[in-house]
């Protein structure tokens, strides 16, 4: 069994009254790729939030131990620092750059990645105008990994619905994380891109070394893609498992009754 | 400490409350609905005071009694402020309802520049003089002129039109429909809310009542111009955005803060630094609270 | 034909309303003090004719704008023989845009030389717009920072210049970095308290700082001279001789046109930096610019910072010019005329800018013919032009790259 690199222990996120995470624990493990499910309102983008810096949980630790590193607690990082270390993630609405091309929204994703300052910018001096020709290339690459390459000047306003959650992903992987957390990437895909995406995952951890965390609500692929399950309702973890433990436990069906489970 | 002078600084205050919160409320009622800085509101108001002052004038000429005159004057205001409103809306606004918000903005301040030229070029660049219409109540002598009559008839007013704003807006029809668009634009749009003439009527009351403002504070200075609206407008919009932006009671109790203030701030301070308490008052409350005093901090979902 | 019978009526109960709308003001004029009225018939009448007509333009204009057209079609302007070549396509390569600038820049030396002195007073203010509407394009325009109070920013270049010339005899040389200098300070100390505001509240924070600094201006007698203000500034010396009036008009546009070309080098430098991405990123997604490592502090900040430096800068260069300030210079009208010249230009188009600053500040002046109606039709463009070209005269265009198949850029593309 590899090494945990996330460990969220007894996480508790409160707004105002509503306690969207009581008291949750979910640890991932180097290379694999983790699902969090759960009813509409379950709290999973709360926990994506607060692994990230955008909420500081009201209790609980968050720590990470990035590969080849020693661990350390993220709690109260701002949002910039969390993805500095190594986690980045895409939005549940997707929250692209939108009048800005989809190579630039890449190129943002290296921003951590990259050094020159003002006076750099300004002189542009050789290191700069290297980082600069550097930068445009990396990003191009992962564009063409993502396969958007095609769409390279075009504004990320004017992309496809699909290729938008994509150039999500590709963003992302441009901050070059040990963890991905992906928030709900197949909404609103149709049939032949979900498929598609399931590829796309799985290439990623293995090529990118990456692990991936995603939340999801399209069973069928979850349960292609993921290795283990976590499930929480109305802010508790319900339960843990592999794809095919999840899909025999009664306290699941049971949060899902009443919704779709298209597994 | 002089408690007379104490009391003449607060009657004071809550009189420049009570015009600030009769402007304010058009501007927050507007943001509320279409989150847009209503630039031009001040103009609105200025040219309600405009309206009177010329309805007054003529009817004057008459020999009717100032009461009637000034009923009168403030019916035909608040008819052509809201009418000014209205097509001020459906000019410059509507066409911008899904542009960025700073098109909106400039188109406003575009408004602003071409409704205070209007006048200018229409009627005068001088100060004139706003006759007295209101007459001096008998009552009032006892108290030793702490409380002019004008005064007496503003706090009136403002009661009277907060009283009908509220009834309106908790118990009428469009006013729940206006509730309901301000809270969320697409879900009153899916129940069936008409949201052209929601943001109308919004438009049309805050006009209204900005007109009341503007004749209101024309009687009490005694002179106006094509100028006034723009620092009047800044400073409703300051006690709009002190009390939170969008919030009614905000603008209300923001008004009267900022009145309170800088009555009490020139009397006792200097009053070489009018214009200062407010915006001073205004960084200091933004920078601890930012989403005003009775604004709700709305965190943004992600 | 049949469309014409609604149209008429539709037009017809435009203008009506109109006439209804601009009756008491445009109609009545009363005068206060001989209490005599002044009925202005005339004006109905016209109010009702223009309206009829204007009324059937605006709707075709936005019919046209709700379907999409151009909305001026001046392809026929253009003779047939030049038509198929595409301007753009000629100035996308490097060459040529470069020899246009040069010629460009070539007319720009030579302009106060032949124009009169009046002329040139006014281009210079023109350019000092230049240089202010590109410092302000990088807080709005990149950034996305709503600031209204860009004028204090300048109103501290023209204070530093005057007060520490007129009492210490500080030239201007050594003034104008530190003009420049403490208004970028000032930005900073400005910027801190008003982090965690957004949108409107900062815009009308900053707009509340610019006031409060304009009112101590006014009032502070002993550091600010008052509403007074300050007079006999000195002129810049060209190497330590004094210069006659127009030579020194000469001189002065020469120095504030050398600072456009300064300034459009840096702004388009760091525009197409890491950091102008940081600012667009935060401009278009605050939240997802954090999430993708942008540390938002230090992109407000020096946003912040390096607009408020153009401003310090061109606040001297305001006080050189006019021997003379007072605080009545930076009103909010002022920031708000800065405002306008980047959003009428182009929003984060430097081209834009340019054309905005000239556009908004040179037509007024050229149109003193009808100097009553200026104003008038300022604000009418401001409307119009947010109606029907919300983008601006020239609008952004973004760099576009070509990428060879190994993945090596082949060449990069521009406005
Ligand atoms: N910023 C916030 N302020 C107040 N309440 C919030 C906030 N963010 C989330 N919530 C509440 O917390 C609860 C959990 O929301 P969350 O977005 O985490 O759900 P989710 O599991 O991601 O659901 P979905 O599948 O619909 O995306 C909900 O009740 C939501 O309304
Ligand atoms: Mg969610």
């Amino acid at each position: 069994m590899s090494e945990s690199i996330l460990d969220a222990k007894n996480v508790t996120m409160n707004f105002g009254g509503l306690r969207a995470l009581n008291d949750v624990s979910m640890t991932i493990r180097q290379g694999e790729i983790v699902a969090l499910i759960g009813p509409n309102g379950a709290g999973k983008t709360t926990f994506f939030n607060c692994v990230t810096g955008v909420y500081p949980p009201s209790a609980g630790t968050i720590s990470i131990t990035p590969p080849g590193k020693s661990p350390e607690v993220i709690n109260n990082l701002l949002p910039h620092v969390v993805t500095e270390k190594g986690l980045a993630r895409t939005f549940q609405n997707i929250r692209l750059f939108q009048n800005m091309t989809v190579l630039e929204n890449v190129m943002i994703g290296r921003h951590a990645r990259l050094k020159a300052g003002i006076l750099g910018a300004i002189l542009r001096d050789g290191s700069t105008r290297e980082e600069e020709q550097k930068v445009i290339h990396d990003s191009y690459e992962i564009l063409k990994k993502i396969e958007l390459e095609k769409y390279v000047n075009e504004l990320a306003k004017n992309l496809p619905y699909g290729a938008q959650r994509l150039l999500e992903i590709a963003r992302a992987l441009a901050t070059e994380p040990f963890l991905l957390l992906l928030d709900e990437p197949a909404a609103g895909m149709n049939p032949k891109e979900t498929g598609h995406l399931d590829d796309l995952i799985v290439r990623i951890r293995d090529t990118e070394k990456v692990s991936i965390f995603l939340i999801e609500h399209d069973m069928s692929l979850v349960m292609r893609v993921s290795e283990r399950i976590y499930v929480v309702d109305y802010g508790q973890l319900i339960a843990e498992g592999t794809p095919a433990e999840i899909k025999r436990n009664p306290v699941v069906i049971k949060a899902y009754l009443g919704e779709e489970v298209n597994a | 400490m002089d408690l007379n002078y104490l009391l003449q600084l607060f009657i004071s205050g809550m009189t420049r409350g009570s015009i600030y919160a009769l402007i304010a409320l058009g501007y927050t009622m507007v943001y509320g609905i279409v989150q847009l800085i209503n630039f031009a509101h001040g103009e609105i108001y200025m040219i309600g005071a405009f309206t009177a002052l010329i309805v007054a004038t003529v009817l004057n000429m008459t020999g009717m009694p100032g009461i009637a005159v000034f009923a009168i004057a403030m019916v035909v205001a608040v008819v052509y402020s809201a009418a000014y409103g209205f097509t001020m809306e459906k000019i410059a606004y509507k066409p911008l309802r899904n542009a960025p918000r700073l098109s909106a903005l400039i188109s406003a301040i575009g408004m602003s520049y071409f409704l205070q030229n209007y006048v200018l070029l229409a009627q005068t660049s001088d100060f004139v003089s706003f006759p007295r219409l209101i007459p001096k109540f008998r009552f009032l002598e006892g108290l030793g002129g702490m409380l002019s009559s004008t005064q007496v008839i503003i706090f009136l007013v403002t009661a009277v039109v907060m009283v009908l704003l509220t009834l309106l807006i908790k118990f009428t029809k469009i006013g729940k429909a206006m509730r309901a668009t301000a809270q969320d634009k697409t879900m009153a749009l899916l129940v069936g809310i008409n949201i052209n003439q929601v943001i109308a009527v919004t438009f049309v009351i805050g006009s209204a009542m900005a007109a009341v403002g503007g004749v209101l504070i024309s009687s009490h200075v005694g002179q106006i111009n094509f100028y006034i609206g723009f620092i009047a407008g800044i400073k409703a919009f300051v006690a709009a955005v002190l009390g939170g932006i969008g919030s009614i009671p905000g603008a209300v109790l923001g008004s009267f803060v900022l009145g309170l203030t800088e009555s009490f701030g020139t009397g006792y301070i200097s009053s070489d630094y009018e214009d200062v308490f407010a915006f001073i008052i205004l960084v200091l409350i933004l920078i601890f609270r930012p989403s005003g005093l009775l604004g709700k901090s709305q965190k943004e979902k992600i | 034909m049949n469309k014409l019978i609604p149209e008429l009526k539709k037009s017809f109960v435009t203008a009506l309303w109109f006439a209804f709308l601009t009756f008491p003001i445009l109609v009545i004029k009363v005068n206060t003090v001989r209490n005599s009225i002044l009925w202005r018939w005339g004006n109905l009448a016209a109010v009702f004719v223009l309206t009829m007509a204007l009324s059937y333009v605006w709707r075709r204009l936005l019919e046209k704008r709700a379907r999409g057209e151009r909305l001026f079609d001046l392809s026929g302007l253009v003779p047939a023989k030049l038509r198929g070549i595409e301007l753009k396509s000629v100035f996308a390569q490097k060459k040529n845009s470069r020899a246009a600038l040069a010629v460009l820049l070539a007319l720009a030396v030579l302009f106060p030389f032949v124009a009169g002195m009046y002329q040139t007073n006014i281009v210079t203010t023109a350019l000092m717009y230049v240089i202010l509407g590109l410092g302000l394009n990088i807080v709005i325009g990149l950034g996305g920072l709503l600031q209204l109070g860009y004028a204090a920013f300048y109103a501290v270049g023209a204070y530093t210049y005057g007060i520490l010339n007129t009492r210490f005899g500080l030239s201007f040389w050594i003034a104008l970095p530190l003009g420049a200098v403490l208004a970028t300070i000032f930005g900073i100390i400005l910027g801190f308290p008003v982090l965690r505001l957004k949108g409107d509240y900062l815009a009308i924070v900053t707009l509340g700082f610019a006031e409060i600094c304009r009112i101590v201006l006014e009032n502070w007698n002993d550091f600010s001279s008052g509403p007074s203000g300050i007079s006999q500034i000195d002129r810049p010396p060209f190497f330590g001789i004094k210069l006659s009036v127009p030579q020194s008009a000469i001189y002065l546009y020469l120095i504030t046109l050398a600072l456009v070309v300064v300034t459009v080098f840096i702004v388009r430098r760091l525009e197409n930096s890491r950091l102008g991405r940081a600012w667009e990123a935060m401009r278009e997604d605050a939240v997802a610019s954090e999430a993708m490592g942008v540390n938002l502090t230090i992109a407000k900040l020096s946003a912040f910072a390096l607009g408020a430096f153009w401003a310090g800068m061109v606040g001297v260069l305001f006080a050189a010019k006019t021997t003379f300030i007072n605080p009545a210079s930076f009103t909010l009208m002022e920031s708000v005329l800065i405002l306008c010249i980047i959003v009428l230009g182009g929003m984060g188009s430097t081209a834009g800018v340019i054309v905005g600053a000239l556009v908004i500040i040179l037509l007024p002046e050229y149109l003193r013919a009808f100097t009553q109606y200026r104003m008038l039709l300022y604000g009418s463009i401001l409307v119009l032009m947010m109606v029907f070209r919300p983008g601006g005269i020239i609008r952004k265009v973004r760099k576009s790259y070509v990428f060879k198949a190994d993945g090596q850029v082949e060449g990069a593309g521009h406005e």
